[in-house]
């Protein structure tokens, strides 16, 4: 599990490299620094900021959703998501991720709490507010025995507020951004399914919006057509479109997000930025080495907790100690140190710590 | 924009959801453009096409049959009150006698069909949600997606009386027409009776088409709202003939169906006519607010 983790993260740095995930990356410096300011300010801009282009685009208060079967799918959840973000939306299958979504553009009426979507309550003023919010919901779906083309006129004529003198313009250049112009004769039966997910995705962008809701964009595909939906997001989002991108799979949006809610059956158990998600996690000292238990002895009398040693390594947590104090002891000690390293928690690994891991999560 | 905003000065009225998008006169209105959406979704859907065309070709059936079985030539319409004796005298008599038969089983058939998969067919597909966060709104939606129903069911009485009427005049005389009362009236005067018959029939299809609406929303499998829209039909139908049911015959939604005939009589019988209206308008209300309320308080999660 962690070795598969490892081994996306690597693949991303090699892919994306100047992205979010490395300008997070930077040390702990920059974290500290903007830890308090984007952080703790996401949550904070909720109420104080006016509902403009400052405001959050996404804040729900106390949401629950109880199914009449009784069960409990979202249980009071708190979601501040900030203008202009990319927020990952995490969780396993069942977490209540959809749920939330369905909640969150009106198809499902909240048991208890509110959703306000850039400023405006839903489903109170949900025709007024959707237009301006494009989604994905649980998957693409569309007739069959229409072609793509007219698949999505039928969506845009279903728009009261949408030009219909433009609507043909409009169409093809939301087929030619998600690269389906060429087939948008073909019927939709014929497409491959990710083609399916991107003409659904094309419905998002028939017009300008503000907030771009995809829930699960990138389930089922291919690796390639994975990156694909991923650069189409990234690219959305840079003309400030807020993105709310939801997944199982933390790596799947690690390298775009700047912001991640982590969900677990129902309830949020992690919000804020990807470095608040990172500095959660203690970091860890490795040192590589021929003489382990000399090691061992040394970082135990440096006071280092959960001191592991195999395969020639020997780490510790690093807690408050300096990287530099613990090898000059160990030199001092007269232990030979071939390598010392204080890598970055493993994201992945935090995630799993969040949502648990195997079938407990699945209530 | 700018200039398109210019001459667009007096769309006041239209400032609802969308009023960052200023309408110019010469755009179509929303409402209308997803009625003319919905009825192209009907009207394109090949199985929709079938039904028609099933329609349109019983009733020619129906007149090769009628036209081997009868003897040549056959005078006026004394022979009595029933519509087949009549059509040997005159073809425009095939259609109604195509309508008697039809509205039994395969026009219902047709209307079930189309309004039982309305919103479940829309459901079961998963369109749905997209359709409601474009968003349609849900009582547009309804609205539109009745409106259709009741296009298609005009479609479908227009479609099987256009077929009688053609096949009629190829296979049998026309002319003057014989009343079932015994009275003859011109052609141009037996064709608006004609006319008039497709309406009353097609509202009874309008009040099958509500109740088959509301069934759709409470299923997301079309096929069992399209099946229990037509066992209503049948076991209305049903009902209607056995006479220990008397009381309760004429509220049930099929009872009124056959009384088109008053249209063929002089005088017509105008009392059973607004009778019949009024039970289907009672059935339109109903189902439509039924289907209202299920439908824009219910959780999609289709």
């Amino acid at each position: 599990m962690s070795t598969a983790g490892t081994g996306t993260d690597a693949g991303a740095g090699a892919d994306a490299g100047a992205s979010g995930a490395g300008a997070g990356a930077d040390a702990g410096a920059s974290e500290a620094g903007a830890g308090p300011e984007t952080g703790t300010g996401a949550p904070g801009a909720g109420p104080s900021g006016p509902p403009g282009p400052a405001g959050p685009a996404i804040i729900t208060s106390g949401l629950t959703k109880r199914f009449r079967g009784g069960q409990l799918a979202v249980d009071d959840l708190g979601l501040a998501v900030p203008h202009g973000a990319i927020y990952g939306f995490l969780g396993p299958n069942g977490s209540g991720k959809t749920t939330t979504i369905r909640m969150l553009l009106g198809l499902i009426y909240p048991t208890r709490g509110s959703v306000s979507l850039l400023g405006e309550p839903v489903p109170g003023a949900a025709a007024r507010v959707l237009p301006r919010v494009g989604s994905l919901v649980e998957g693409p779906a569309f007739y069959p025995f229409l072609s793509g083309r007219a698949n999505l006129a039928r969506m845009d004529a279903a728009d009261r507020t949408a030009d219909p003198r433009t609507a043909a313009a409009r169409i093809d250049a939301a087929l030619d951004r998600v690269g389906l112009l060429s087939a948008a004769k073909k019927r939709y039966r014929a497409y491959s399914l990710g083609m399916k997910q991107r003409l659904a995705i094309a419905t998002g962008l028939l017009r300008p919006r503000e907030l771009i809701i995809l829930d699960e964009p990138t389930n089922g595909l291919d690796p390639q057509g994975t990156r694909e939906v991923r650069g189409l997001i990234r690219e959305i989002a840079t003309d400030g479109v807020t993105v709310l991108v939801s997944s199982h799979l933390l790596a799947e949006v690690e390298q775009i997000c700047t912001h991640v809610g982590v969900m677990r059956t129902g309830r949020l158990v992690f919000q804020g930025t990807l470095d608040e998600l990172r500095s959660r996690g203690s970091r860890r000292v490795v040192i590589r080495t021929a003489q382990p238990g000399e090691a061992t002895a040394t970082l135990t009398a440096l006071g280092l907790a959960d001191i592991r040693s195999a395969d020639g390594e020997v780490s510790a947590q690093l807690a408050d100690q300096s990287p530099e104090r613990i090898c000059r002891e160990l030199v001092l000690a007269g232990v030979g140190v071939a390598g010392l390293d204080t890598p970055r928690p493993n994201l992945e690994d935090l995630f799993v710590g969040l949502t648990g891991e195997g079938f407990d999560v699945d209530g | 924009m700018s200039t398109a905003e210019a001459t667009a000065v007096p769309p006041a009225g239209r400032t609802g959801p969308g009023g960052q998008l200023a309408r110019t006169p010469g755009a179509v209105p929303g409402w209308l453009r997803l009625l003319r959406s919905e009825l192209r979704l009907v009207f394109r859907r090949l199985r929709n096409l079938a039904l028609l065309a099933l329609l349109a070709a019983l009733p020619v059936l129906l007149g090769i049959a009628l036209r081997l079985a009868a003897p040549r030539g056959g005078g006026g319409g004394d022979a009595g009150s029933s519509f087949i004796s009549q059509l040997a005298g005159n073809g425009v008599f095939l259609a109604f006698i195509a309508i008697t038969l039809m509205i039994a089983l395969v026009l219902p058939l047709a209307v079930a069909v189309v309004s039982g998969d309305s919103v479940a067919g829309e459901a079961g597909l998963g369109t749905l949600r997209y359709l409601l966060t474009v968003p349609a709104g849900r009582a547009r939606l309804l609205a539109a997606k009745y409106a259709a129903i009741v296009v298609f069911g005009l479609s479908a009485c227009c479609v099987v009386v256009a077929a009688s009427l053609a096949t009629g005049a190829v296979l049998f005389p026309i002319g003057p027409v014989t009343l079932l009362s015994g009275n003859t009236v011109p052609l141009g005067q037996g064709l608006l009776r004609v006319l008039f018959v497709t309406l009353y029939v097609a509202a009874a299809m309008a009040a099958l088409g509500a109740i088959g609406l509301a069934i759709s929303t409470f299923t997301e499998h079309p096929i069992g709202a399209i099946a229990t829209v037509l066992v209503l039909a049948v076991v209305s139908e049903i009902a209607d003939n056995i006479p220990q049911f008397a009381v309760v015959h004429p509220y049930l939604p099929s009872h009124w169906w056959l009384f088109f005939d008053s249209l063929l009589r002089t005088p017509i019988a105008t009392s059973d006519l607004l009778h019949g209206l009024l039970s289907f308008g009672i059935y339109v209300a109903i189902f439509c607010s039924i289907a209202w309320a299920r439908f824009t308080s219910t959780d999609v999660t289709a």
